[in-house]
């Protein structure tokens, strides 16, 4: 019997997830974008990933999403058609792939309890040390990620003036 | 107890997963196609925090910080992208966007 609290939030994400998919106007997706990853974040929170919850929500719930909104109010997006949101050849592609995820689903997941087992043992030990999440996970990112760290903010940096100069005004590029 | 609790999450990673990719098949607005990458992006990150619970090992989450930094990086120039394109009076329909088929 599964946790009651995975339960509810996996619920969450999963109805935030379909009301991105399903819903006619882009501001509506948009919060349903926003309810699955609350509901992811809360998921990260059962999982011990206490850190990664509360940066999924600052960076993901919160700056990602206020740009898409920022975005979907400022290009004005229902202009796109009065058109069906949907493409109807996509639907049968659609059912084709979540049918294909479920049936997988159902024959992978009393194997993949098996396979995966229990933990290792010599792994086993660190429930504890999980649960000073932000300690550990700062020394794991500071000593053997410190160069893709690095890189990331270097990516970061790029990512900057790439925008910068894709915003510019379009004579100034000319 | 441990087993079922990675098996619950990575089940719902994949139904997750499996509604972003539908979302990409199926939906016409840009901006939401793109959301539903960033669904996809999510489940991934899921199925690793489980894997790295799992094993009581910090690389998965650490994988993780990465992938949340490079999508902020990719949100923030592929809306840029979309805006420029939009500038150029395109629509903002995946099924306008044909210019390379003619």
């Amino acid at each position: 019997m599964p946790d009651p609290l995975f339960v509810f939030f996996a619920a969450l994400t999963l109805g935030g997830a379909a009301l991105l998919v399903a819903s006619r106007h882009p501001v509506t997706s948009a919060m349903g974008m926003i309810l699955a990853l609350l509901g992811i974040a809360a998921e990260f929170f059962l999982l011990d990933a206490y850190f990664l919850g509360v940066l999924q929500v600052l960076v993901y719930a919160g700056a990602v999403m206020v740009l898409f909104l920022f975005i979907i109010m400022l290009i004005d997006a229902p202009a796109a058609g009065g058109a069906y949101p949907w493409r109807r050849a996509g639907l049968g592609l659609g059912a084709l792939a979540l049918l294909g995820a479920g049936a997988l689903l159902l024959a992978a997941e009393p194997s993949l309890a098996r396979a995966a087992g229990p933990t290792p043992p010599e792994l086993a030990a660190t429930p504890e040390a999980l649960a000073t999440s932000a300690k550990a996970f700062g020394r794991t990112l500071w000593t053997k990620y410190t160069l893709p760290l690095q890189l990331a903010g270097l990516l970061l940096l790029a990512a900057l003036v790439g925008v910068v100069s894709l915003s510019k005004a379009p004579r100034a590029a000319e | 107890m441990e087993s079922t609790l990675l098996a619950h999450h990575l089940g719902l990673a994949g139904l997750v997963f499996a509604l972003g990719l539908v979302g990409v098949l199926v939906r016409r607005n840009l901006l939401v196609t793109y959301m539903c990458l960033e669904l996809m992006l999510a489940a991934a990150m899921l199925a690793l925090v489980a894997f790295s619970r799992h094993n009581g090992t910090m690389d998965g989450q650490a994988l993780v910080f990465f992938v949340i930094t490079v999508a902020a990086a990719e949100v923030a120039v592929g809306l840029a992208l979309i805006v420029a394109l939009q500038r150029r009076g395109g629509a903002v329909s995946s099924d306008r966007l044909d210019a390379l088929g003619d």
